[in-house]
């Protein structure tokens, strides 16, 4: 590169399937522009790192969530169905009803699987590094993770990060 | 630019953010220097990303523009 290696730095410590996305999105952006990039995994962010990913999201606490449907007319699909927390909360199923629609929702406007921008932040050498303290608290092992994944503590991230000229946490 | 010669299309039709960039990238890796590559999408965050792109590779952007809804980008593989 003519302006030398750019270098990103990031801490992703959120698993859902919503907050999975920018970790991943700035990684390969960074990656395709020729950049050094790490991602330090920790807290709830670890299983990012699971060979089989079963990520999911709630509109529980969060009423910035557009609940949309992927399907039907433009008119429709455009409507913010405003669900309160009483029902989110509490009707068995609701769960697994929300990440289907964001899931759907994703695929229908041309977004990339978390699976898939995984696999091309690999493809372009992205480091994946587990957090190994918070491994332990929660009882997550190496084997439970992608091959390409090495394990590292607060230190190691710093190091990375100190010549970084982006650092983020997400 | 009618004498730039294209040499390989790149459809990212239908595709958002990273992604266009980041097929961009591995699509030129595999080119050779001095070739151009035409980039198609349709997302119109890749305007501003590609002009960003080309600038962080060094890679000469020859032209980027917009008709109806599609965006073509010609980018000459320079190292």
């Amino acid at each position: 590169m003519a302006n030398g290696t750019n270098k990103l730095a990031l801490i992703a410590s959120k698993g859902t399937l919503d907050w999975a996305y920018p970790p991943f999105i700035l990684a390969n952006a960074a990656a395709a522009m020729g950049w050094e990039v790490g991602i330090f995994f920790t807290f709830y962010g670890l299983p990012l790192l699971k060979k089989d990913l079963k990520l999911s999201v709630t509109p529980v606490g969060n009423p910035a969530m557009p609940m949309k449907m992927p399907f039907g007319p433009e008119a429709f699909q455009n409507i913010n169905w405003p669900i309160p927390n009483l029902i989110t909360a509490n009707i068995p199923g609701f769960e697994s009803v929300a990440v289907n629609l964001m899931k759907k929702g994703f695929k229908n406007k041309g977004v990339a699987t978390i699976e898939e921008l995984r696999e091309t932040a690999l493809e372009m050498d992205v480091k994946l590094i587990g957090c190994q303290m918070t491994m332990d608290v929660f009882g997550f092992k190496k084997e439970d993770f992608i091959d390409q994944a090495q394990i590292g503590g607060a230190a190691a991230f710093l190091q990375f990060a100190s010549d970084a000229n982006v650092s983020l946490f997400v | 630019m009618s004498d730039v010669k294209v040499v390989k299309t790149l459809d990212c039709t239908g595709l958002l953010c990273p992604m266009p960039v980041v097929k961009t990238f591995k699509t030129i890796k595999e080119m050779q220097v001095g070739d151009v590559l035409e980039m198609i999408s349709t997302d119109p965050g890749s305007m501003p990303d590609m002009k960003a792109w080309a600038n962080q590779t060094q890679h000469e952007l020859l032209e980027a523009t917009e008709a109806g809804g599609k965006f073509k980008f010609l980018i000459k593989k320079t190292h």
